[in-house]
C-alpha cells in the first residue's frame, strides 16, 4: 500500500468535511492523516488528506471527490515537489536530573519547549515524518506522558498556487 | 449567508405570475432559466411563499407528498397555486418512487415533499434508488426550527447527514433568504450531467420567515461543471479501435435513454452494422424488433447477448457502468475484448473494467461524433468489416431465443401472461416493474420498441417500486396506458397507493403475477438451497389460500379487481382491463409457482457458464462449437 497526499479544495460550508470524510468510509478507503483549515480566500478551505491506496484505487478516490458539488478541486501533490509539515506536542517526562539532557535533545532537533513543569517538559516539533518519529524515538526513555500531533499539512514549491487556478476555473 | 441576486431593473408587473408556459426542458441550464424566467422586482414573501413561487418558475406540474408539522408552512401557499399539482400520497416512500416514475416516463426532474423525521426517512429508500438509477427528482423535506436542531426534537433527524451517500447532492436551509437559489440549484443538479436525486431540507422557521422573492436567483456552484462534450482525440481513438475490431458489440447502458439519445444509437447501428445489447436499464433504447438487437446481457440475458459480449473483441460501452449483474465474474468477463467506455460520469470508467478508450461525456454528443468520425472512416475505405461476426451473432440469436417450458396440466404460465400483456398493450404502453422474477420476465418478454417505456428498479433492486412508479409515470404521460407487472411479495409492500390512484384519477393498471411466494428468493432456494423454503411462502395463492385476496383488495380501494388462472381466459381478462380507463384496474394472475427465470448465470461465476435451464447448458450446434474453437485458436496465434 502506498501513501498519497491529495490537496482538496472545497467550499466552505458547513457539512462539508462530513461529506468528504463520509465518501472516504463509504467507498472503503483508509485515511492516514487528515488536516483542514481555510485558505486565503476566506470562501475557500483547504483539506490535505494522505491516505493509503495504490495507483488504480487513487484514481477512483480523485473522481468521486470531484464528483462532491463542493469540491472545487483536487491536487495529488507529489512528495518530491511539495513541502509537508505536521506539529507534534510531547509532554515529557524531566526532573532536575534528566531536564537538560531533554532540553540538549530539543536543540538537537530544532525543537521548541513550550511549558516547562518540576516533573515534565513539553516539546512543540514541527516537521516532517521521519524527523517527528526520530525526535519521539529518543525522547522515548524519558517517558512519554501524552502525545498529540496534528494532520499533516503540505503545499506545492515554487510560486504557482493551486487555489488561483481554482478561482479561475471557477 | 445573504442571496446575492442579479441585479435587474423593477418591472411594473404584478410578481404573482412568475413563470410562463415554455417547451418542457430536460435540463435547464442557468443561462436557459434566466433567459426564460422574467425579472420580477422583489416580493414580500414567507419562505414557504418563496419555495412555492420557486417551484412555479420550475415549471414543476405535480409534487407528490405528505403535509405534516415541520413542512405545514409549505402546504399553505401549495393549496393557492394553480400550477402546481399536489397529489397526497398514503406513504412517503410511494412519494419518492412516483417522482422517479414521473422522471423516467417524461425525462423532466420529479418532485417530492415529506416532513421531518419520519417523513423524511421514509423517502430514504426511493431516494437511494433514484441515486443508484441516475433519475433527476428533487426531494423536499421540512425541517424543525432552526432553534431546535440538534436537541433531538420531535420529530427531528439528521435527513442532510443520512442522506448524504444516497444523494448526488443535497441542502439544509435555515434562511429563507437561501430558498429561490437553492430550489434554482437543487433542479439544476438533478437534471444535468449524470441525473441523480437531490434533497432539500428546509427549517420551520426558514419557512415561516419574512424574505423578499425574485427571480431567476444566481446559481453559485463554482465545483459543479460536468462534461457533456467529449473530447476529439478520444472519438478518433475509439474510431480507430472500431474499424480495426473484427467481433465488436454495442454495449448499451441507461445512460442512452437518460441522454435522450435512441435516435443516435439508431443511426450509428445502421451506419457500423454493429450487434448491440441493451443491459436491464437500457430496455427499449434500440428496438427490439431490431435485427442486430441480440437482448439483453446480464444474470438473467439472453444467451446471444452474453455470448456475444463474452467473444467480443471490443466492447464499445455507451452509459454502462459493468455492474456484477451484467459482468458475473469479472475477471473472466469479456476477456478478449478491448474496451471503450463512454459515459457522462468520469467515476464510472475504469471503475471495475479498464478502458483501453475512456470518453467523458453525454451519450448523445459521444454518438454524434462518432456517427461523424466513423462515416469518414467508411468514406475513407477504412472500414469495418464484421460481416461473419454478424452472421455468428445472429445464429446464436435463432438458435437461443428467450423461450420457457410450458407447465403441466392447467396452471399458468407468469411468462406467458407478459408476453399476452406485450402483444396487447403494444409498445406505446408504459410497462413498470418491481424487483425479482417477473421484473425479469418483463425485460424478457415485453417486446420494447421506445425508450422509457420501461421502468424499474435496477441498481437498488427496491421491491415495492412497480404501483408507486406507474402511478408517477401516468401522471406525467396521462394518455398512455401504464402497467405496472408486480410480483405479489412487491405489490404488498406499496399497494397503498392504489387510494392515491382512485381518489386522483390516476387509472394505472396492475399485473399481479402471483405465484404465492417470493419467487426470485424460491428459485435460489430451489437450485442452491436444496430446496428448502425458509420463508418465502406468502399464501397469497397457493393451496386456495388467498391473504389478502388481491381482488376483494382492489375492490376495497375502489378499483377494478380481476383474477385470471388459466391460459384461455389471459387474453380476454387483460382486454378487459385494458377497457377500463376510469379507475385503476388490479389483475391477479395466479401462475404456476415453480416457473424459474432462465437463462441464468449464477452468481459470482464466468458468464460462460450460462444456463439455458437447471443444469443444462447452451446446445451449441457442433459447426458452431468448432467455430468458436477455431476462433479462440486463431486469437491466441494473434497474441503470440
Amino acid at each position: 500500500m502506498s501513501q498519497h497526499t491529495l490537496s482538496v479544495l472545497v467550499e466552505n460550508k458547513p457539512g462539508v468535511l462530513a461529506r468528504i470524510a463520509g465518501l472516504f468510509s463509504r467507498r472503503g478507503f483508509n485515511i492516514h492523516s487528515l488536516a483542514v483549515g481555510e485558505t486565503e480566500h476566506e470562501e475557500i478551505s483547504r483539506i490535505t488528506v494522505v491516505v493509503d491506496v495504490e495507483d488504480l484505487p487513487l484514481e477512483q478516490v480523485t473522481k468521486q471527490l470531484n464528483k462532491l458539488v463542493e469540491v472545487l478541486k483536487v491536487v495529488e501533490l507529489d512528495a518530491s515537489s511539495a513541502v509537508q509539515r505536521q506539529v507534534m506536542l510531547i509532554k515529557v517526562r524531566a526532573d532536575s536530573a534528566t531536564r537538560s539532557q531533554v532540553l540538549e535533545l530539543v536543540q538537537l532537533f530544532r525543537a521548541k519547549v513550550v511549558d516547562v513543569a518540576t516533573e515534565s517538559v513539553t516539546i512543540e516539533a514541527t516537521g516532517h515524518g521521519d524527523k517527528l518519529t526520530a525526535l519521539l524515538g529518543v525522547l522515548e526513555p524519558y517517558g512519554v506522558r501524552e502525545l498529540v500531533q496534528s494532520g499533516i499539512v503540505a503545499i506545492g514549491r515554487g510560486p504557482r498556487s493551486i487555489t488561483d487556478r481554482a478561482l479561475r476555473g471557477a | 449567508m445573504a442571496t446575492r441576486r442579479t441585479q435587474q431593473a423593477p418591472t411594473t408587473e404584478d410578481g404573482d405570475d412568475v413563470s410562463e408556459t415554455h417547451a418542457a426542458s430536460p435540463a435547464p441550464t442557468p443561462a436557459r432559466l434566466a433567459e426564460q424566467a422574467r425579472a420580477k422586482a422583489p416580493l414580500e414573501v414567507t419562505g414557504a411563499q418563496s419555495l412555492v413561487l420557486s417551484l412555479e418558475a420550475m415549471e414543476v406540474d405535480t409534487v407528490f407528498g405528505i403535509p405534516g408539522g415541520a413542512i405545514l408552512p409549505a402546504y399553505d401557499p401549495l393549496l393557492d397555486s394553480v400550477k402546481v399539482r399536489h397529489i397526497l400520497v398514503r406513504h412517503e416512500q410511494g412519494a419518492g418512487h412516483a417522482a422517479e416514475g414521473y422522471a423516467s416516463a417524461t425525462g423532466k426532474v420529479g418532485v417530492c415533499m415529506a416532513t421531518s423525521g419520519p417523513g423524511a426517512t421514509n423517502l430514504v429508500t426511493a431516494l437511494a434508488d433514484a441515486h443508484m438509477d441516475s433519475v433527476p427528482i428533487v426531494a423536499i423535506t421540512g425541517q424543525v426550527a432552526s432553534a431546535s436542531i440538534g436537541t433531538d426534537a420531535f420529530q427531528e433527524a439528521d435527513i442532510r447527514g443520512i442522506t448524504m451517500p444516497i444523494t448526488k447532492h443535497n441542502y439544509l436551509v435555515t434562511n429563507a433568504a437561501d430558498i429561490p437559489r437553492v430550489i434554482a440549484e437543487a433542479f439544476h443538479i438533478a437534471s444535468t450531467g449524470r441525473p441523480g436525486p437531490v434533497l432539500v431540507d428546509i427549517s420551520k422557521d426558514a419557512l415561516q420567515a419574512k424574505t423578499t422573492f425574485s427571480w431567476p436567483p444566481r446559481i453559485e456552484l463554482p465545483g459543479y461543471h460536468p462534461v457533456t462534450r467529449p473530447h476529439t482525440k478520444q472519438i478518433r481513438e475509439a474510431s480507430k479501435l472500431i474499424a480495426a475490431a473484427r467481433r465488436p458489440v454495442l454495449y448499451v447502458g441507461g445512460g442512452v435513454i437518460r441522454a435522450d439519445a435512441s435516435e443516435e444509437l439508431r443511426q450509428f447501428v445502421e451506419l457500423t452494422q454493429i450487434p448491440v445489447v441493451t443491459t436491464l436499464m437500457a430496455r427499449g433504447a434500440l428496438p427490439d424488433s431490431h435485427e442486430l438487437h441480440l437482448g439483453m446481457p446480464g444474470m438473467h440475458g439472453s444467451v446471444a447477448a452474453v455470448t456475444a459480449l463474452q467473444k467480443s473483441d471490443l466492447l464499445i460501452t455507451l452509459g454502462a457502468r459493468f455492474d456484477d449483474r451484467v459482468t458475473g465474474q469479472l475477471a473472466s468477463f469479456a476477456p478478449e475484448a478491448k474496451v471503450i467506455h463512454a459515459d457522462i460520469d468520469p467515476a464510472e470508467i475504469s471503475k471495475n473494467r479498464k478502458a483501453d478508450v475512456p470518453i467523458v461525456g453525454s451519450c448523445k454528443d459521444v454518438l454524434i461524433d462518432l456517427i461523424e468520425s466513423v462515416d469518414s472512416d467508411i468514406d475513407a475505405g477504412r472500414a469495418g468489416d464484421y460481416a461473419e461476426w454478424r452472421e455468428r451473432t445472429a445464429g446464436w440469436k435463432r438458435d437461443f431465443p428467450v423461450g420457457y417450458t410450458e407447465p403441466e396440466g392447467s396452471t399458468l404460465a407468469p411468462q406467458y401472461v407478459i408476453e399476452r400483456l406485450s402483444a396487447i398493450a403494444g409498445p406505446e404502453a408504459v410497462y413498470v416493474a418491481g424487483v425479482g422474477q417477473h421484473q425479469m420476465w418483463a425485460a424478457q418478454f415485453v417486446q420494447y420498441e421506445r425508450p422509457r417505456a420501461w421502468l424499474n428498479s435496477g441498481g437498488l433492486g427496491t421491491m415495492g417500486y412497480a404501483v408507486p412508479a406507474a402511478m408517477g409515470a401516468q401522471v406525467g404521460e396521462a394518455d398512455r396506458t401504464v402497467w405496472a407487472i408486480d410480483g405479489d411479495g412487491c405489490f404488498q409492500m406499496t399497494n397503498q397507493e392504489l387510494a392515491t390512484c382512485v381518489i386522483n384519477n390516476i387509472p394505472i393498471k396492475v399485473a399481479v403475477i402471483n405465484n404465492s411466494s417470493l419467487g426470485m428468493v424460491r428459485q435460489w432456494q430451489s437450485l442452491f438451497y436444496n430446496e428448502r423454503y425458509s420463508n418465502t411462502d406468502l399464501h397469497t395463492s397457493a393451496d386456495g389460500s388467498r391473504i389478502p385476496d388481491f381482488v376483494k383488495l382492489a375492490d376495497a380501494y375502489g378499483c377494478a379487481g380481476l383474477r385470471c388462472e388459466r391460459p384461455e381466459d389471459v387474453d380476454e381478462t387483460i382486454r378487459q382491463a385494458m377497457a377500463i380507463n376510469d379507475r385503476p384496474v388490479v389483475v391477479d394472475f395466479v401462475v404456476h409457482r415453480d416457473a424459474m427465470v432462465w437463462p441464468m448465470v449464477p452468481a459470482g461465476v464466468s458468464n460462460d457458464a450460462i444456463q439455458v435451464a437447471k443444469d443444462t447448458a447452451p446446445q451449441w450446434d457442433r459447426e458452431d462449437s468448432e467455430a468458436l474453437e477455431q476462433d479462440e485458436d486463431a486469437d491466441n496465434s494473434e497474441e503470440n
